[in-house]
Order: C-alpha cells, then structure tokens, then sequence
C-alpha cells in the first residue's frame, strides 16, 4: 500500500530503510498498548458481569441451599448413617456443607471469592454446569460453551464479510453514479435498518419456509446430516442462506447509505478535483485519494456493526434454532443456569475484545498518523 | 418558535418527511384514544384475566377481514342464548307441565350456516335453579336436510359446560368423524374431504326439571375460525387488545429511551470536553470499557435475575447507554464549539462552568442531537421486542414483542397462524420506519453537508 507513494520520493529511498523499521516499530507499540488497555477493559467488563449475576450474593445462597440439600438426601439414603440419631445426623450434615462450601470457595468473603471466580471465568474455568450438557456429553461449562462457538462465527463471519464488501462497492458505485435511479432507492430503503436482523428473520421464515418451503425453518443441517463432507457442507451452506440474508438486510442499506455519503463529502476537497484536473484515472482518484483518507472511519463504522452482530446472534440464533453462542445463552437463561450464563457473557466480551483489538490493528495499519506516531516532521 | 417552523418548513421539502410525520402524528393520537378507551388497569386485567374472560371466543382464530379475500368464507362466532337476552327469533324458550312433578324446559336454538369451512368447537354453556332434584337436558341437533342427532343427556348441577368435542359418545355415532366437522358435513360430499352443509340448524336443548320453580338456561357458542379485527391468540385473547396497547407502551419505551441516553450523553460528553484533562480522560475510558460490555446478554441477566418490568429495563438500558460511542461523536463537535469567539466571551464575563455547560455548548448543539434521537426510537422500540421475543417482556403490559414471543413459542409460523406474527410485525415495521424516516430527513436538514447529497 505504500508502494503507491514512493515514486513520489525518489531521492529519500536511501533513507526508508531504518524509517520502515521504525513504523513497524511504532505500529507494534501502539497496537501493544493498545492490547494491554484491551485486557483491562475486557477485565472490567467481566468483573462487572460477576457481579450483576452473582446478584449480591444472592447465587450463592442458591447454591448453599442446593447443597444442604442435596448432601441432606445422600445422608438420609446412606445406610451406614441409619443407626445415627436425628441429633448426631444433623451434626454430620452440617460437617459436610461445611466441606461442601469450602470445597467450593463458599466460606470465603465476598471480594476475595468474586476476584477467585473472575479469575475462573477469564480462563473460562466456570465449573460444571447443573443441568446442561454439550453435544458430546460433558458438562463442563467450558467444553459446552466452546462446542457452540465455531457455529456462531461461522454464521456471523460469513454474514460480516458478505456486508462488508457489498456494502464497500456499492458504496462506491453509488458515489460515482449519485442521483441515479438506485441511489436514491437506496437511500429511500436506509430507514429500514432500524429493525434487528431477527425481524427479518420473521419474514424471511415465513415467505422462503412456511409458504414457499425452499429453505428450511432452522437449524444447522438437516436430519440426519449427510454422510458425505461435501453434503454435509451444502446442507449447512443451505440452512445458513435465511439468518445471512437477515443479518445482511437488516443492516446493507444504512451501511451503504452511510459509506456513500462519506465518500461523497470526501470526493468534493479540494484535492481530489486537483487529481481530477491532472487527468488522473477515476479508479486511481477512487483508490488513492477517496478510500485511503475515508478508510478508517468506514472500518469503525463496520466494526461497531460487527459487535451489534454479536448481539443480534442471541435472538437471531434462537428464531433460526441455530445451535450458537446466542441460542446457548438463550436456553441457559431459561433454566437460570448461572455458569453458563456467565461463561456466554464472558465469552461475548472476548469476541468485543477482539473486534476492538483487530479494530485498532486495521486502524495502525491504515491510519498515516498511526505509522508517523503523531510527529508532524513525518508529514511530507 | 420561529426555529422549529424554519425546520418544518424545511422538512415539507421531504416526502418521506411527511409520510414519517403523518405516521408519527397517528401513532400519537390512537395512543391517546387507546389509554383513554381501555385504561391501564382493565388492560392489564383482561391480558392477564386468562381463559375465564374470554371463554366465548375461538382460539387462534384469524381476523375478520381475511373473509374480504376472494374465496375465503370463514365462519365467524355464533353466540345465543341464553332466552330472554338475544332475538326472540333465534333463541326460543317453552315451558309445559307434562305431570305434576315433571315440567319440560325447552330451549331452541336457530341459527344460519353459510360459511364455507367449519366451525372451530361447540359448547353449550348450561345453568339451572333448582332446590333439590337436578333438571335433566337432553340436547337434540336437527340438520337442514332434515336429520336428527342425538347429542347428549345432560345432569345439570350448578354451571355445566357440554363441549361437543369431547363427546365420546356423539363421535362413535357420527362413525368417528369430530363433531363439529360431523355435525355440520354435508352427507353428500366426500368422506375425506367433508363440506359443510349450509342451511338452517337448530338445537333444541329439551330440560326436564322436577319443582315447580326450577328452571334450566342455556347458552350455545358455535365457535368460528375468525374473530373481531385482529383475530385472536392460544388463550382466545383478542389480540386487537394487545395490539391497541402495544402502541403507547411503545412510544412512550421508545421516547423515554432515546431521550435518557441522549440527554445523558450528550451531558457527559459536554462535562469532558469542557473541563478536559483528567475528567475528560476518565470520561474516555469508561466510553471504551462500556464498548465492550455486552448490554444486551447483560440486559437478559437482570431480566432473569431481578426484575421484568419494562421501567427497570428501561432504566438499566439509559445507564448502560450513557457512555456510548456517541460520547465520542457529540465530544468531536463540542471541541469545535469551545474554539468560538462567543465562548471566549463567556468566559471573559466570568460565566460559571454550570452556565458555560448548559447555556452555552449545550443548545449550540441540539440540531445535532435532534437527528440522532428520532432515529433511535425505533431502535429502542425493537430493543423492547427483542426482549419479549427472549421470554423477558414485562410480565403485566400486552406489547407487541410479547404477542411476537407468543407466536413463536406456539409455532405460529409453522402452523400457518400467519396473522399472529405479521400484525404486530406490521405495527413495528410501520412505527419504526416513521421515525427513521423523519429522523433521515431531520439529518439533512440539520447537516449542511448533507444537504444536498
């Protein structure tokens, strides 16, 4: 991408060498940073999560209940203690909750157990879930969280990417060709973003699967999956097109009624009718003098749309029954089965982490104040 | 004054300006009508009331206006009796003393068939007053072709309700075909496809009581397939009621969501940029921590966990959203703003930070607020159906979301009950396309460079 100015320079090309190093250097310190601020924040958000869920300690009394039950049962079942008077029983029980709690960190006060669980759900060791279970049968909170998450980037991925594009070129078109016909359809449709991809989802359910039955209702394949890979692939690539097409519609026209007003602000400076009037190709002009100024601000823009992604999957995946992060959560919320909900959550935060981290790292990349570190003698 | 007819006059250059106004316009006036017509409290208890208010109506039946479609013909409700209340007509009732101790009650029930499918369900509601010996009915049902079926013999003690279906005996007589299909075919038609015979059919519900004062009434209900304007849901609610309140709940969730977190915002960001350094700083990195935080799985947690109620959501949603990236946008321009000779002055005159803030930045920058906040009704007016679609609507309000949520739980879609999830889909597409509308027409108004783009 640089290679484009260099020509520009040619006498300064005995001195790029230690200035590229020194880019590099600077794009890695501002991303490192950048990354340890991420780690705190996502530390935070986490934090915050436990707390809210923990509800005051309200969980735990959940749980010391469910273990005084619990282990009041096996007592009474265990036919070693059948001979113990209902005084001396009780005086057992007691000495096992009290195992049970400490075995479980229940004893300890407040800050010093939330920090303990905090540290937990960072690594995603939340315990075993109570009454969930993934696919391939363990109930460890970590192993069902993680079974779910390849469907739900798989689906959102796809869904970013096939927008992302989209939405870059007709953008682009639409600010060549402003005032066509399109353009101001268009611009006539970006109102309907203001409903979520789930909305759509109705509406696409009801027209492709109920009345016209060409793609299924939801899932992930078809039952039961193919034997085959390549059909395997193709039944999941079909039960996929409906919650795309809902996450692309519910979001396409604002996303390119906001790109091509953006570049259009940016195609009147002054100095792209200077690159006009040089004679300078239209794709150059695009590329060069249109994309590369607008290029930050768009990437935010999609970004910020990815993390509205994340949240739209939670509804979208439950309308769709597609076996998700988001329908894991929905049906953990169901039964209030804490870990799990917590485990989501955390997850969640790291995929916002992520995309604000990948965010930046594009925004380093792209962005000439990034590279020059803010020096203005860098401004050639 | 004058800005606000500069700005409508501005927007009458819109069409779609104008379609978003009209829509918002009437939004607001059916709002009024709605918590006027049917106040707060008897729409909480009739959405909560259950299947006891509205045992006269079907269950998922479609709206009325579905029989305006060329070759539908639906049955509607067929409600009579008891005697004395509707047309004498339909409802006739006799009394003859057989002996001395016996007296016969007779109630004929008349009615007209015309429609094309059939009748949901049928029940006949029965009380009676009687001392000691409880009245015994026997219900008697006469085709138009002339046929006579018995339906029931019936002890009547306090209220009885006779629901044909489940009337083992009157299905092995009709040869196994349900009763409200057997009781109404058409003899001559196909066996597995039944038509419904149309004609004149008459129940008699012949009482014989044994005193002298007791009597026998009787109530029939010939459910239907469709009902009143907006049909009705698996409870045999009308959902015209939660429809109606669906609106104000909606404005007023949206209203007071989009007015919370731009007001807050817009304060905070307006505090960070006057006072900068340090509160500016702190001011930004909370903005990019609450970036990360997920609101909506955190919204579901205090559903779950404390509160449904859609003014606790309300609430948790405003804090959550005060610091939002649009601090970073609303900080960009007040920045700007502080550059201003009139600012310098302020200051010079010795203007306190307070009268600075709210009387200097702030109402320079309300066209720029204006925008922003009604294109966020709509999408806080979703925020409240997302969450009712997750189970998680407020447990008393009838809303859109929640008849939404009812639909998908009962597998509407795949049952084909397309009404149930496309009139409340409708209303929300409509209000919120409205807002969003006016909202994009406002932005141009209000951005000199997007004027004319």
């Amino acid at each position: 991408m640089t290679d484009a100015a260099l020509p520009l320079q040619p006498g300064a090309e005995s001195a790029e060498r230690p200035q590229t190093q020194s880019t590099l250097a600077r794009v890695a310190q501002y991303t490192g940073l950048r990354m340890v601020a991420l780690v705190f924040t996502v530390l935070i958000g986490v934090y915050l999560t436990i707390l809210i869920a923990n509800m005051g300690g309200y969980v735990d009394e959940i749980r010391v209940g469910y273990i005084r039950e619990s282990v009041a049962i096996a007592a009474a079942l265990d036919p070693e203690l059948k001979d113990m008077s209902a005084e001396e029983r009780l005086a057992h029980v007691d000495k096992l909750v009290a195992l049970q709690e400490k075995r479980m960190g229940l004893n300890q006060p407040f800050l010093l157990r939330s920090l303990r669980f905090l540290w937990g759900a960072m690594i995603l060791d939340l315990g075993w879930a109570d009454n969930m279970s993934s696919d391939s049968g363990s109930r460890q909170v970590r192993n069902i969280i993680l079974e779910r998450l390849p469907a739900t980037i798989l689906l959102f991925s796809t869904s970013f990417f096939l927008s992302f594009f989209v939405n870059l070129f007709s953008a682009l078109y639409l600010s060549r060709n402003y005032g066509s016909l399109i353009d101001r359809v268009i611009v006539a449709l970006a109102p309907t973003s203001a409903a979520p991809s789930w909305f759509y989802g109705l509406f696409l359910i009801l027209l492709f699967a109920a009345l016209l039955g060409w793609f299924p209702f939801g899932g992930l394949v078809s039952a039961p999956p193919p034997d085959t890979l390549i059909g395997y692939a193709l039944s999941v690539l079909n039960h996929m097109v409906l919650p795309v097409t809902a996450t692309f519609v519910s979001s396409i026209f604002l996303g390119i009624y906001g790109s091509r007003t953006f570049f259009l602000i940016f195609s009147n400076e002054d100095y792209v009718d200077m690159a006009r009037a040089k004679g300078l190709p239209d794709r150059v002009i695009e590329r060069r003098y249109i994309l590369r100024p607008t290029m930050p601000t768009i990437v935010t823009g999609l970004a910020l749309q990815l993390i509205g992604l994340w949240f739209g999957s939670i509804v979208l995946e439950t309308i769709f029954n597609w076996p998700g992060l988001g329908r894991l959560f929905y049906l953990a919320a169901n039964i209030f089965e804490t870990s799990v909900i917590v485990g989501s959550t955390v997850l969640y935060a790291y995929l916002l982490g992520f995309t604000v981290f990948f965010l930046d790292f594009a925004y380093a990349l792209l962005d000439p104040r990034v590279k020059v570190g803010g020096n203005p003698g860098g401004q050639a | 004054m004058t800005a606000i007819r500069r700005t409508l006059s501005a927007l009458s250059q819109y069409p779609s300006a104008i379609a978003g106004l009209a829509i918002i316009t009437a939004m607001v006036l059916f709002s009024i009508y709605t918590v006027i017509a049917i106040p707060y409290s008897e729409a909480v208890d009739l959405w909560r009331g259950g299947e006891g208010v509205w045992l006269e109506n079907p269950r998922t039946a479609m709206p009325k206006w579905v029989n305006l479609f060329p070759g539908v013909n639906q049955p509607e409700t067929i409600i009579l009796g008891p005697a004395g209340e509707t047309e004498v007509d339909s409802v006739r009732k006799t009394r003859e003393i057989v002996s001395e101790e016996m007296t016969d009650v007779i109630t004929t029930f008349t009615f007209d068939f015309t429609a094309d499918e059939f009748p949901q369900e049928i029940s006949l509601f029965l009380t009676s007053e009687h001392e000691q010996k409880r009245p015994l009915v026997s219900l008697t049902w006469l085709t138009p072709d002339g046929r006579e079926i018995r339906i029931a013999d019936v002890t009547v003690e306090g209220p009885v309700t006779v629901r044909f279906s489940q009337e083992d005996k009157l299905e092995r007589r009709l040869d196994g075909v349900r009763p409200e299909i057997g009781l109404f075919a058409d003899p001559a038609s196909n066996e597995d496809d039944p038509r419904p015979l149309k004609g004149t059919y008459q129940l008699v519900a012949a009482g014989l009581v044994f005193e002298d004062d007791a009597d026998v009434d009787a109530r029939l209900v010939v459910y239907g397939q469709v009902y009143g304007l907006a049909g009705t849901d698996h409870l045999r609610r009308d959902l015209l009621l939660a429809l109606m309140w669906g609106m104000p709940v909606a404005l007023a969730f949206g209203l007071m969501a989009a007015v919370g977190t731009s007001v807050s915002t817009f304060i905070v960001a307006a505090i960070g940029a006057h006072f900068g350094g340090f509160i500016d700083a702190v001011i930004q990195r909370i903005t990019e921590v609450n970036l990360i935080l997920p609101v909506l799985p955190i919204l579901i947690m205090v559903g779950l966990f404390y509160s449904r109620s859609i003014w606790v959501m309300l609430s948790v949603l405003i804090v959550l959203s005060i610091f939002s990236g649009g601090i970073k946008t609303s900080r960009a321009v007040f920045l700007q703003v502080k550059e201003s000779p009139y600012f310098e002055a302020a200051r010079a005159y010795g203007a306190g930070n307070f009268r600075i803030i709210f009387l200097y930045l702030i109402p320079r920058l309300i066209p720029t607020l204006v925008p922003g906040f009604v294109v966020a009704i709509p999408s806080f007016v979703f925020v409240e159906a997302t969450l009712a679609v997750l189970n998680l609507g407020d447990p008393l309000l009838p809303t859109w979301g929640k008849v939404l949520s009812d639909a998908r739980v009962n597998d509407a879609l795949y049952q084909g009950n397309y009404y149930w999830v496309l009139e409340p889909a409708a209303l929300l597409l409509i209000s919120g396309l409205g807002f969003a509308m006016v909202g994009f027409a406002l932005d141009r108004v209000f951005n000199p460079r997007l004027r004319d783009l």
